[in-house]
């Protein structure tokens, strides 16, 4: 009896908390993106070397074993996705100077190799498709997700430039109006389903770097399993067989 | 051929016997239950801890600019690196896991009481060094949550009085936490503790096989010599050294019986631990939290800080009293009550299972207690939860307080002359 | 406790099982304790074949560059050079590199793929000195031979193929990594033709 409710305890401690723990107030989408999924991955990674790289680093990811790990061969990532003559084994850097970028966007972009695990991919891609306009902004953006964000809509001539769309909200006792969520303005050169598309396959990028083990983890961890249920099976009939002595 | 060769160390280190005393002819009371393996599988994560530890530091750069770096170094350039910083993150919280319910079989066997005292405080001293090297050692990769918990464990110590500014740039070596603080705690986690542990494990054990195991019943198995009548002797044979002093009853060599029984623990925790390790090694963000997959920065406080699960039931303590003082004395109070529990418990009976009704009540009000307290040091703040955690505090001494006060004249039932299943 | 006997095959079999199965992943678990010992991804980008540029080598000029940590030299060897290292074959160990000491491609009287351009790791077989390169000088230590190298450790003297002559310690003709000409003006050191 004691055991089940300890037990019970401890399996409810660790379903409960995750969700209490949990930060931003703005509800987030459903990335649904998938690691296992090559060519969202390749596409990603172009669309970052393309559109991110300028500004954001991966200064702990090299370009050999990405190319290995998401199926891009050598030469053709040499040739399409490395810009700036780096060798193939070297870190995705770019090289513009900390303090100038500080300069040029009030903080340095941060380093993204490991975004996707101090936020979720679920973070990214609702923060990839949260950007509209907002011409108080200096970039003439904003983003629901990153209110005041310091970088422009660097997506802008896939997606277009957002208009928002405002709900007047309850929030603590007072009625605010907030952006909800953002409309295209159909300037972009892409759908929007072509759009969500992109921004999967950037937040599917993300996250096989912020954690590039993970399928060879799970990979192994299943032979690993599978190997212990073995062991477990004769130790018990090994116990069991012991026991027989004491009982 | 084989019997030479032990007969020659045997004549030069006493490896027989103390495999025959310790081992294969050590009396254990054949009704361990579920709850006596978190002993061995505290002592399988120790050494989890140490191969892997070892192995980490292969590649870890203790220092502010190359700390966090290496550990991705290790997470992506080292083979298997991932596997071994997983295998070790994840069993610092195993550690933890398995410590509490040891901790916790041995409050509900009352296996503190006379005479194991001792026992329990080399326990409580072990769990003490430990968590100071999980503390130190969560400093070590460098990130957000590692640099903002240990400025606010260590300003902690500035809450002592006179002293408290003093120690706590004494314990850093600079004006906030730095390359010399990381230096330091490198040293003390990769060396220091760790030997402490070890020293200390095995103090806890010669301790225990001195006294011999307590057990489920709480009823002794060593009974007075010649009490016992020779049908009532196990078949078994056990070392001179017990049977000399005293008569055994329901006793079995630990070896083979509880060997066998401790690897099918051993392998069923391995089954949990691996699917942790190989398919969920953040836990949702309670074994690895996802700030602290940003290098630390000294100018920038996360939203939400907090300790890593295994101490936020101590933190919400401190958290709960509105005085910094007196908060820090709380949550050191709370681990000194733990320590004193063989002399609070005035009780003569060990188990819960023959204790007054009210004592299986207090006990599972302090587990509720230390659950919720955990949960309200691991999330943020409302006032909801400040009111929580000041009623669990005062819930958690009550504890202690209501069983040195029931203990005295305690209405227990029957305990049985032999051991039950 | 029962009083059925007890089955000493079955208590024999599962024990021994349990010890194999068992002792199969204790293995298992050493493999990512040892794996990591391998040059990791670091070591190996910083490991990776060297591109040298030759179209300003000129002719008996040695130029040195870096490979996996060593020096490698790349050498032109003037036609007086080659037509030297013929003649003191007779004092040499190992004068037609039986020794795998060099890829298939450079198994040959000059240990290269071209003539006239030597490539080698210049360190000692001895213990791993860097020789000195002796141009033009080298026949105060070997008589009738003009160039050659000299390591000044324990005096092991090489000719201009990197092969060792008698009566020094060194035991080995010098290691000629694998190299690849991607034309007549650039090699790649680290890397054998064909190979990836």
């Amino acid at each position: 009896m004691m055991k089940k409710l300890i037990i019970g305890l401890f399996a409810l401690s660790i379903n409960v908390l995750p969700a209490m723990a949990a930060g931003p107030s703005v509800p987030l989408m459903e990335a649904g993106n998938d690691l296992t999924d090559q060519p969202s991955l390749q596409r990603g990674a172009k669309l970052f070397m393309n559109y991110c790289l300028g500004c954001h680093q991966m200064q702990y990811q090299r370009y050999e074993r990405t190319f290995r790990d998401i199926g891009i061969p050598t030469e053709v990532g040499l040739e399409q996705l490395i810009f700036d003559g780096s060798k193939v084994g070297s870190h995705i850097t770019n090289s513009i100077e900390k303090d100038d970028a500080a300069k040029w966007f009030g903080a340095a972009p941060p380093d993204l190799t490991l975004i996707a695990r101090v936020k979720s991919p679920d973070y990214i891609y609702t923060y990839l498709k949260s950007f509209y306009k907002d011409e108080s902004r200096p970039f003439g953006v904003n983003n629901i997700v990153f209110p005041s964000v310091g970088m422009p809509h660097v997506l802008q001539e896939l997606q277009g430039l957002p208009t928002p769309i405002t709900e007047e909200v309850e929030e603590h006792g007072h009625t605010v109006t907030k952006v909800v969520r953002t409309e295209t303005d159909g300037t972009g050169e892409m759908s929007v389903d072509e759009y969500d598309q992109a921004a999967r396959d950037l937040t599917n990028f993300l996250e096989y770097v912020g954690e590039p083990s993970r399928l060879e983890s799970e990979a192994l961890g299943i032979k690993v399993i599978g190997f212990l249920i073995i062991l477990f099976i004769l130790a018990f009939m090994l116990k069991k067989e012991y026991w027989r002595d004491v009982h | 051929m084989f019997g030479k060769i032990i007969g020659w160390i045997d004549d030069r280190i006493p490896m027989t016997r103390v495999w025959n005393m310790h081992i294969a002819q050590y009396p254990a009371p054949k009704n361990f239950n579920f709850w006596y393996f978190f002993g061995s599988l505290a002592m399988l994560v120790l050494v989890n801890q140490i191969l892997t530890g070892i192995w980490l530091t292969m590649n870890f750069v203790p220092s502010s600019e190359g700390a966090f770096a290496s550990v991705e170094y290790i997470m992506r350039d080292v083979e298997y690196g991932w596997l071994l910083r997983y295998l070790h993150s994840t069993g610092a919280s195993a550690f933890f896991i398995v410590v509490y319910l040891h901790m916790f079989r041995g409050m509900i066997y009352g296996s503190y009481q006379k005479p194991r005292e001792l026992l329990w405080l080399f326990g409580m001293f072990i769990f003490l060094a430990l968590m100071a090297e999980a503390f130190m050692g969560y400093l070590l990769p460098w990130g957000q949550m590692s640099f903002w918990g240990a400025q606010v464990i260590i300003s902690l110590f500035g809450a002592i009085p006179v002293i408290g500014d003093d120690l706590t740039l004494w314990i850093r070596g600079d004006y906030v936490i730095s390359g010399a603080t990381l230096n330091r705690f490198f040293a003390l986690h990769v060396i220091a503790l760790p030997l402490v542990i070890v020293i200390l494990v095995f103090l806890h054990i010669v301790a225990l096989h001195e006294v011999g195991s307590n057990n489920p019943d709480g009823v002794e198995i060593k009974r007075k010599k010649g009490s016992v009548a020779e049908e009532d002797k196990p078949k078994f044979k056990f070392h001179e050294y017990y049977t000399d002093k005293k008569d055994i009853v329901d006793a079995i060599p630990f070896h083979p019986y509880y060997t066998v029984k401790d690897i099918v623990g051993v392998v069923g925790f391995l089954i949990l631990f691996c699917w942790v390790v190989f398919f969920m090694p953040a836990m949702n963000g309670f074994f690895l939290e996802g700030p602290n997959f940003e290098a630390a920065n000294p100018l920038k406080t996360p939203e939400h800080i907090f300790p890593v699960w295994y101490f936020t039931p101590f933190y919400a303590i401190l958290r709960a009293i509105p005085d910094k003082l007196i908060g820090v004395a709380a949550m050191g109070a709370s681990i000194v009550v733990l320590a004193l529990l063989p002399w609070l418990d005035r009780g003569t009976v060990k188990s819960v299972r023959y204790r007054c009704g009210f004592h299986k009540w207090n006990i599972a009000g302090f587990v509720v207690t230390f659950v919720l307290l955990g949960w309200v040091g691991a999330t943020p703040q409302t006032d909801f939860k400040t009111i929580v955690s000041q009623i669990c505090t005062v819930t958690y001494f009550m504890f202690f307080v209501l069983l040195f006060v029931y203990s005295k004249n305690e209405k227990t039932k029957p305990l049985p002359e032999r051991l039950t299943k | 406790m029962s009083n059925a006997p007890v089955d000493n095959g079955r208590r024999r079999f599962l024990t021994i099982a349990t010890s194999v199965v068992g002792g199969v992943g204790a293995a298992g678990a050493a493999v990512p304790f040892i794996a990591s010992w391998n040059p990791s991804e670091r070591a190996k980008s910083a490991g990776a074949p060297v591109e040298v540029d030759i179209s300003k080598l000129e002719p008996g000029q040695l130029i040195r560059v870096e490979w996996r940590g060593k020096p490698v030299w790349v050498v032109s060897r003037t036609p007086k050079m080659l037509e030297q290292m013929k003649a003191h074959e007779g004092q040499l160990r190992d004068p037609a590199s039986e020794e795998p000491q060099q890829p298939e491609s450079a198994a040959n009287e000059y240990r290269s793929k071209r003539p006239e351009i030597f490539v080698a790791v210049g360190i000692c077989t001895h213990l791993g000195c860097s020789p000195g390169f002796f141009e033009g000088n080298f026949s105060e230590k070997v008589e009738g031979t003009d160039d050659g190298f000299y390591c000044p450790c324990h005096g092991s003297k090489f000719d201009m193929a990197g092969r060792v002559f008698q009566a020094v310690p060194a035991p080995l003709n010098l290691e000629v990594p694998p190299y690849t000409f991607i034309d007549d003006t650039t090699i790649i050191v680290g890397e054998e033709e064909g190979a990836a």
